[in-house]
């Protein structure tokens, strides 16, 4: 840590707030994007691309605590064999809900509607997204979404699990499946116009110089998910609006008693929602690459792989959806290929976590809470990687499908892997967006907290799914009810460990150290601003010069000087493709 | 729900939301130029019109599947459409697609008057599709063949022809939705014609419409065939 | 490939003999689509679905090359034209497969029996 020394002091006024020196110190500017208007008017109908990404913070926080309020429900039920707490109806809703806000209104807004919408702009020099009010509208769109889901809660849940499997939710469930699936069907549109808004901005709104083999990884990532999201998920949206006509009017598309097939569904289902695990990742692992070089000191070994691995799973994730549907009635011929691919789509995963070693490998590196979220991320997503190769296996999945096995497989991929990766990237831009450090301390303790606490409710659920625990169930028998009690007690840790940076970040807003424009030192153009950037994000355009992640040379903490290094330079190549 | 994000998209990427009049010309802040602008707009339509094309995909592909599965009840149920009213539409719709080509043509050669005409055009050519398509929904509801509580047929097939009914009426339904949005957004662009909005240096919004409205277009080209001429064929060959 | 074709500055416009042609086009193979469907293939009447996709495709190339101007579009469009399609044939293609292959019955017999003449200890 020593060559991160303490900057000169160049702040001309401090804040009243301030409380203890800190390494961090720099100039907060006098403008930025928080206090160009105030009022709720100024939030509501913004079309700055960083507002509406707080307004995503914000929602998304929201639907997190509600879907983890279910988790505890969950978990409360299962510490003891006997279904005490709540009926299977009710157990059946929980369930359900706590899928479908975690996955739809959570997972897959996370990283790419906040950190996404708040920094590829800034990252390609733009000075916002390409179409800022279709990026209003789709938070509009996604809080509609979020009122038909609540909506339907209101109306007394939904219980078809979070897959709305037929010919359940189309005939035979009595819950609000309707109003539910239309919610989901909504929300689907938001995230279609963010990954709209996202390839619009990355082809046609970068920075002089800022080629495609210097964008940074993160972009590349949110590109690729970007990808599946405008080609999956009309997909879904079809899928659901079907079983919702077909609920609405009685017309049996996937009901066996008109002549349906259900498993069409499953097809239909999984074409968009298996792609919708890397919607999850993909943007995680790109945070990956940001943290991982910064907190190593080291140029990003194999930049072009992890770039073009980023596409290569966004392509062969569209061509594994099969493997969801082993045991559902398919034909073998088509479980043969779907297994064969599944094995396939490991490969590119496999080079993105070398790559990262290898840039760890003889770095300089320390020991931030971003980094710590990034470890996890490593060692999780590795576990979750790995057992997924377990049930794309033919034979083993038949043992293994539809048990708690399959449960902590899936926890260990979105928790460990995209949600640590969303929590890495909090912790990272949190000084930008904010202009605040928060505790290092506390930061770093509820690291540690999650991992131990995830590691604790997770993995004795791989030990109950392999002895043949299945999922959706809230009553079991006896000997599993120590692995039942061990995975509650871990639930514990983890639901402290995300409690505790909701304190610890809220409090930094007021009483935490300035951070300055470049806390970590970190290459990128959303460092070369003040933090919090001003409205248009520069103060002029910038103009790109270098490779991206050239942490070979010391790099100044302090914003260049009005006018200085504004020559902009002819650039090497066209800005836009 | 859905259909309603066609235009509305159109709308919001070329920046004319009736209700964020553009006080600084039709350059965005955000632009560098109109070049960047046009070149946005139209790259953003195109992925739209990508997603529509995977929206629509998932019905074709459940019709696909149950056509692959229950050919015979298909092309009983085909045979009750009529092949008459649907090749006139077909002939309706692609004059539409004329007019709409010619009015972005007509824009971008600076012609207001044949522009606002043009657009009038098409949207009666559309107009008079959909008067067409609920002619023949009416004699669907006469003849019993409307899917849900109502459905009346009797035959062996009388289950998989209720299916084709089905795909028959959300596949027509979504693709007239389709329409009405964009007669309806054809409508506030003929206003804002008239008003004298468009020109040789901007008509982005027209071009896109035009855009949308030729892949409505291209969506029937293939119902016409897939539903319609099905039963006709069938008919004659077997 | 800095700027389009249709860039603001330079708007390209297509000739009204081509659209018309087009147009033309589209009406002939309307027409010829409706007759192909109505004639008697005779042992050839599973080609009544193929030649009507076909025609329909052909329809569909002529509107999106020259009405939607992508023959004068940039490469970036032709990309994402293409890509759309490619999804779409697997969407429809793979699922489809799954329903073709589940007629297919597997014959554990026929594996069993060359299990059984396979002489395994060649590969140890």
């Amino acid at each position: 840590m020593s060559d991160r020394a303490a900057t000169p002091k160049t702040a001309s006024e401090r804040p009243p707030t301030r409380r203890r020196r800190s390494r961090y110190e720099g100039d907060v500017p006098r403008e930025h994007y928080l206090n160009v208007a105030y009022g709720l008017k100024s939030w509501l109908f913004t079309i700055d691309h960083k507002r509406i990404a707080i307004l995503y913070l914000l929602s998304i926080t929201a639907f997190f605590a509600l879907g983890g309020l279910m988790a505890v429900f969950i978990r409360l039920e299962l510490l003891t064999p006997a279904g005490d707490l709540m009926t299977s109806e009710i157990y059946n809703r929980v369930f359900t809900l706590h899928g479908v806000l975690m996955v739809f209104f959570f997972l897959i807004p996370s990283i790419p509607a906040v950190f996404g919408n708040f920094f590829l702009p800034m990252m390609v020099g733009a000075k916002d997204m390409a179409f800022p009010r279709l990026n209003l509208a789709s938070w509009y769109i996604y809080s509609l979404g979020g009122v038909f889901t609540l909506a339907a809660i209101v109306a007394g849940g939904v219980d078809t699990g979070w897959t709305f499997y037929t010919p359940y939710s189309s005939t035979y469930s009595n819950s609000a499946v309707a109003l539910t699936a239309i919610g989901v069907f909504i929300n689907g549109f938001s995230s279609i116009f963010t990954g709209l808004n996202f390839i619009v901005t990355i082809h046609k709104m970068r920075a002089p110089g800022m080629t495609w083999m210097r964008l940074p990884l993160f972009v590349w990532a949110n590109y690729a998910a970007a990808l599946i999201m405008i080609l999956g998920t009309p997909v879904v949206a079809m899928a659901i609006f079907l079983v919702a006509v077909e609920r609405l009017f009685g017309v049996g598309i996937f009901d066996p008693a008109l002549g349906g097939d259900p498993i069409l569904y499953q097809h239909l289902f999984w074409f968009y929602s298996h792609p919708a695990v890397y919607i999850m990742i993909l943007p995680s692992m790109g945070v990956m690459s940001e943290v991982i070089a910064c907190f190593s000191r080291k140029r990003i070994f194999g930049y072009g792989f992890i770039a073009a691995s980023s596409l290569a799973i966004a392509t062969v994730g569209f061509l594994v959806w099969g493997h969801h549907m082993f045991v559902s009635g398919q034909s073998i011929y088509a479980s043969m290929v779907f297994s064969v691919l599944t094995m396939l789509v490991a490969v590119p995963s496999a080079v993105k976590v070398f790559n990262w070693l290898a840039t760890l490998w003889r770095g300089s590196i320390s020991f931030e809470t971003p980094m710590l979220y990034a470890f996890g991320f490593l060692g999780l997503f590795t576990v979750g990687g790995l057992t997924g190769l377990y049930l794309g296996t033919l034979a083993t999945d038949v043992h293994l499908h539809d048990t708690y096995f399959i449960v902590a497989h899936f926890h260990y991929i979105m928790v460990g892997g995209a949600v640590m990766g969303y929590l890495a990237a909090v912790h990272f831009w949190w000084p930008k967006m904010t202009g605040r450090m928060y505790s290092e301390w506390w930061g770093r303790l509820s690291a540690g907290l999650l991992f131990i606490g995830f590691n604790l409710t997770f993995f004795p659920q791989f030990l109950m799914g392999y002895m043949g625990m299945p999922r959706r169930y809230h009553f079991y028998p006896e000997e599993w009810q120590v692995l039942n009690v061990l995975s509650t007690a871990g639930a514990s840790i983890l639901g402290l460990g995300y409690l505790i940076p909701i304190i610890y970040l809220t409090y930094s807003l007021r009483y935490g150290p300035i951070a300055g424009p470049n806390p970590w030192r970190a290459t990128g153009l959303e460092w070369t601003t003040a933090s919090p950037p001003p409205q248009h994000n520069f103060e002029q355009t910038p103009v790109v010069t270098e490779e991206p992640y050239d942490y070979s040379k010391p790099i100044v903490n302090d914003l260049p000087a009005p006018g200085a290094g504004a020559e902009p330079k002819p650039s090497p190549a066209a800005p836009r493709s | 729900m859905s259909q309603q994000h066609g235009p509305v998209t159109a709308a919001v990427m070329t920046g004319t939301m009736p209700d964020m009049p553009d006080h600084d010309g039709p350059l965005q802040h955000h632009f560098d130029d109109m070049a960047q602008q046009n070149e946005s707009s139209a790259l953003g339509m195109w992925l739209f019109l990508l997603t529509e094309l995977m929206f629509f995909g998932g019905v074709m592909t459940a019709y696909a599947v149950y056509r692959y599965l229950f050919n015979a009840a298909f092309a009983e149920g085909a045979s009750h459409l009529d092949v008459r009213l649907g090749t006139t539409n077909t002939i309706i719709l692609i004059f539409s697609s004329l007019t709409m080509a010619l009015a972005v043509r007509a824009a971008q050669m600076d012609k207001r008057k044949l522009l606002v005409g043009l657009l009038i055009a098409t949207m009666l050519f559309g107009g008079a599709f959909l008067v067409i398509k609920g002619i023949e929904y009416a004699h669907k509801w006469e003849a019993g063949h409307v899917p849900g509580a109502y459905f009346h047929y009797e035959g062996p097939l009388a289950n998989h022809v209720h299916l084709f009914f089905s795909f028959y009426f959300t596949m027509t339904g979504i693709h007239a939705l389709h329409m009405v949005l964009g007669i309806g957004w054809m409508a506030w662009l003929v206003l804002r014609s008239a008003r004298g909005d468009f020109g040789v240096g901007y008509y982005a919004p027209i071009e896109m419409t035009g855009l949308y409205w030729h892949f409505v277009d291209i969506v029937w080209i293939f119902l016409f065939p897939l539903l319609y001429l099905f039963g006709a064929g069938a008919a004659a060959g077997h | 490939m800095s700027h389009d074709a249709h860039a603001a500055d330079s708007p390209h416009i297509v000739p009204l003999s081509v659209y018309l042609t087009i147009f033309a086009l589209l009406m002939v193979f309307t027409v010829l689509t409706v007759w192909v469907a109505l004639i008697d293939l005779g042992p050839y009447g599973w080609l009544h679905t193929p030649l009507a996709l076909l025609i329909a495709s052909v329809k569909a190339t002529l509107v999106v090359l020259w009405f939607m101007h992508v023959k004068y579009g940039s490469r970036l469009v032709w990309v994402f034209v293409v890509a759309g399609l490619a999804w779409l044939a697997l969407l429809v293609g793979i699922t489809v497969g799954d329903y073709v292959g589940r007629t297919w019955e597997p014959d554990p017999h026929a594996w069993q029996a060359s299990a059984d003449g396979a002489d395994f200890r060649q590969l140890g």
